[in-house]
């Protein structure tokens, strides 16, 4: 068994929290939107993307080490704050309702811009050095 | 909602957030893969179950807590998508699409037979 650093949890759990409470809060905020496609998890999966990368190059790649930004905000709050089972099961329930072209769609869309804005998220994070 | 239903999210999402911190950790220190199989097996089981907690027809508060506070955030997108494009960036376009594609493959594939399991318990 692994040794854990309980300060590391801890800034995981924290940034967890805060990822799983603003997750949930949009969806009671913009529950009941236009039916078909899942606009909240496609939005917020693809920020979290982008957040997630700016950060984690940044940090790994820019910044002098800090033992406690990447747990908590990497993958505490981008990885709670995103979300992989919740698309997975709307898109079986789009396939269900014979609209197996939107769930391949959903699907695609959802890796396609999420893997754009990581993308995009990295050069930016690389390219800032040049600035400071 | 309640106060107490947004100290339960809080709760299970960091519960979710420390479980897959843990569970990825204990893999990826055992496997010699260049694939992430940490987050693979993560978001493959979280998607089982949620299928498995949609196949019981839960709802309301339940479903809330247990299906988007805390197995939304065991599981993770943007590490799967940033994986990728790490994989991609090292290795070329054929790793991060065999990642993309496994990942993908197994979760739905995961959600349909929780569900299906759900529904017969």
């Amino acid at each position: 068994m692994a040794a854990f650093d309980r300060r590391e949890l801890g800034a995981i759990s924290l940034g967890g929290a805060a990822g799983a409470l603003l997750r949930v809060w949009l969806g009671e905020t913009f529950a009941g939107g236009a039916p078909g496609w899942p606009w909240l998890t496609f939005a917020v999966n693809v920020t979290g993307s982008f957040a997630l990368a700016y950060l984690a190059t940044r940090l790994a790649e820019r910044l002098p080490l800090s033992s406690y930004r990447r747990p908590l905000l990497g993958t505490g709050f981008c990885g709670a704050y995103t979300t992989f089972s919740t698309m997975a099961v709307e898109t079986i329930k789009m396939f269900d309702a014979d609209r197996g072209g939107l769930a391949l769609a959903y699907a695609a869309a959802s890796i396609g811009a999420g893997f754009i804005a990581i993308w995009v998220a990295t050069s930016l994070a690389r390219r800032t050095r040049a600035l400071t | 909602m309640s106060a107490w239903v947004w100290i339960a999210v809080a709760a299970l999402g960091a519960t979710g957030a420390s479980g897959r911190f843990v569970l990825d950790t204990l893999i990826s220190n055992r496997s010699g893969s260049r694939y992430p199989l940490g987050t693979f097996v993560i978001n493959a089981t979280g998607a089982f179950a949620l299928g498995l907690l949609t196949g019981l027809a839960l709802t309301g508060d339940a479903l809330l807590l247990a299906g988007s506070a805390l197995l939304g955030s065991y599981t993770t997108f943007s590490t799967w998508m940033f994986e990728t494009q790490r994989l991609a960036e090292d290795g070329g376009i054929a790793p991060a699409a065999v990642n993309v594609a496994a990942g993908l493959a197994a979760g739905v594939g995961a959600a349909v037979l929780g569900r299906l399991i759900g529904a017969h318990l």
